[in-house]
């Protein structure tokens, strides 16, 4: 930063308004892939947990390592791998989510009053009819609030892949290229953004619970 | 996978200001202030919130800032501040070796973990007892410490080792502007090119396994310190932010590092 000048120069950000929503873009990217991948692993995985209880244990436990490991040192493993292509981006964004939705999809299932399922049960569902009726209907809450949760932590996650290099994009190639230009303007506006797309996840996802479980709110509206 | 090898038996990385010994202390020492500063703030406040149960609004917003905002973000923020306090504080501007913006921004995000499981922590106590405590003549004094604090304290160690998790990791990301700790051999090794891929191995691998041990460390003692009552089956995670009726649900988890 010079003394003197401005510590935002707003004509720049005017100027390359097409850079900054491409960046943007994939910065969402960076963020739905992992996400999409991780949700559809630990349904599967949480699913498997639901009916054999000693799975559980087990998958928390290697879930809860990967999610330790410090996301720069994770990408920084994979890169000689797997190159700077989007794998060492989405390989560690993926893993760290599931750690997130594992433990809420479980806890989604585990809120489903034993005599609902006993109902479905005498009303002649089999598993899977009570499973797709019955149980994932009922997890939504739990569910959506890992969701919440995972998109947050993965916004703020995929920001740091930049620092190994230009090829991975997204917000925080904004702020790796402001740093090393020396130009707030720039740092600035990716630091900025990101914390923006992570509030308005948070929000929106706020927003969307509440629009698919009316029921889960509909107390509480009267109170 | 040789020339890892190779960087760890290299007595010169074990020598001097860039050995591993150094970059390591570097690292525990940055840590460790940001930890110290962010529980004299965040633990008072959180005690104090949680015993009283005023400001459950402020702790709910504490935690949804806390999760939301990117460490990487919180950095960057941070550093054109210290910039321009420079000159004030007499401290030396230059954009490159400068703990100060990577110390202030590791602290602003330990204390939201600290401070919301605290709260939590308390809340989490059960009415009836410190209705009890209180019918018995303890003081509100003598209630935290000898009813709450007890029963609270293996959230309130979650809490820590969420904040210490971050706090590590922030640290490994932070050396692009410190220039010290573990994240430096990452950094190194990326501007070396080929030959400095053995660093960033050795970097990442020091920095995983330091997270892992120092968050297990912390899980021990979160199980010496739950009642024996209260305690459950090995492997039930009890990490992270907790959920309470106040407190959003998330599943207890910490936010981005």
């Amino acid at each position: 930063m010079q003394p003197g000048k401005p510590l935002i120069d707003w004509a720049w950000i005017v100027e390359h308004l097409d850079d900054i929503f491409e960046r943007i873009l994939q910065h969402l990217q960076l963020t739905i892939i992992p996400l999409a991948i991780g949700f559809v692993l630990s349904l599967i995985l949480a699913i498997w947990a639901v009916r054999q209880p000693r799975v559980y244990g087990p998958v928390t436990a290697v879930t809860g390592i990967l999610y330790t490991i410090p996301s720069l040192a994770a990408f920084a493993l994979l890169r000689p791998i797997t190159g700077l292509s989007l794998l060492t981006a989405i390989i560690p964004l993926t893993t760290y989510t599931l750690l997130i939705f594992v433990r809420n999809i479980v806890a989604g299932f585990n809120s489903v009053p034993s005599d609902v399922l006993e109902a479905a049960e005498g009303m002649g569902y089999t598993r899977g009819q009570r499973l797709v009726r019955v149980e994932l209907p009922l997890a939504i809450p739990l569910m959506l609030a890992g969701l919440r949760l995972a998109s947050v932590t993965t916004i703020g996650l995929a920001t740091i892949v930049s620092v190994l290099g230009d090829a991975f994009g997204g917000l925080g190639a904004l702020i790796t290229e402001g740093l090393q230009t020396f130009f707030p303007t720039k740092y600035l506006l990716g630091a900025v953004l990101s914390v923006v797309l992570a509030f308005a996840a948070d929000f929106l996802f706020v927003r969307f619970e509440r629009f698919v479980t009316p029921w889960a709110h509909a107390r509480a509206g009267v109170r | 996978m040789e020339d890892i090898i190779k960087f760890f038996l290299d007595p010169a990385n074990w020598a001097g200001q860039a050995g591993i010994p150094n970059r390591l202390l570097e690292h525990l020492e940055i840590s460790g202030v940001a930890i110290f500063v962010a529980t004299v703030v965040g633990l008072p406040l959180g005690l104090y919130t949680g015993h009283t149960g005023r400001g459950a609004n402020l702790a709910i917003n504490i935690a949804n800032i806390g999760r939301a905002v990117p460490s990487l973000a919180i950095l960057v923020m941070v550093l054109p501040v210290t910039l321009a306090l420079a000159p004030v504080l007499g401290y030396p501007p230059p954009l490159g070796l400068n703990p100060l913006p990577i110390l202030i921004s590791m602290t602003l995000l330990a204390i939201p973990p600290i401070l919301v499981n605290a709260y939590a922590g308390l809340r989490s106590v059960d009415r009836e007892l410190i209705e009890a405590a209180r019918g018995m003549g303890m003081r509100e004094r003598q209630i935290l410490r000898s009813t709450e604090l007890p029963l609270a304290s293996p959230v309130i160690i979650g809490g820590f080792r969420t904040a210490t998790l971050s706090v590590i990791a922030t640290a490994t990301i932070g050396a692009i502007l410190s220039g010290g700790g573990l994240g430096r051999f990452i950094f190194d090794g990326l501007n070396q090119g080929l030959v400095g891929r053995p660093s960033i191995y050795a970097g990442a691998i020091l920095v995983t396994v330091l997270a892992v041990a120092v968050d297990l460390g912390l899980a021990l003692v979160q199980r010496r310190l739950t009642p024996v009552s209260l305690r459950k089956p090995i492997g039930t995670p009890s990490r992270g932010w907790t959920q309470t009726a106040e407190v959003p649900q998330s599943g207890g988890m910490p936010g981005p590092i």
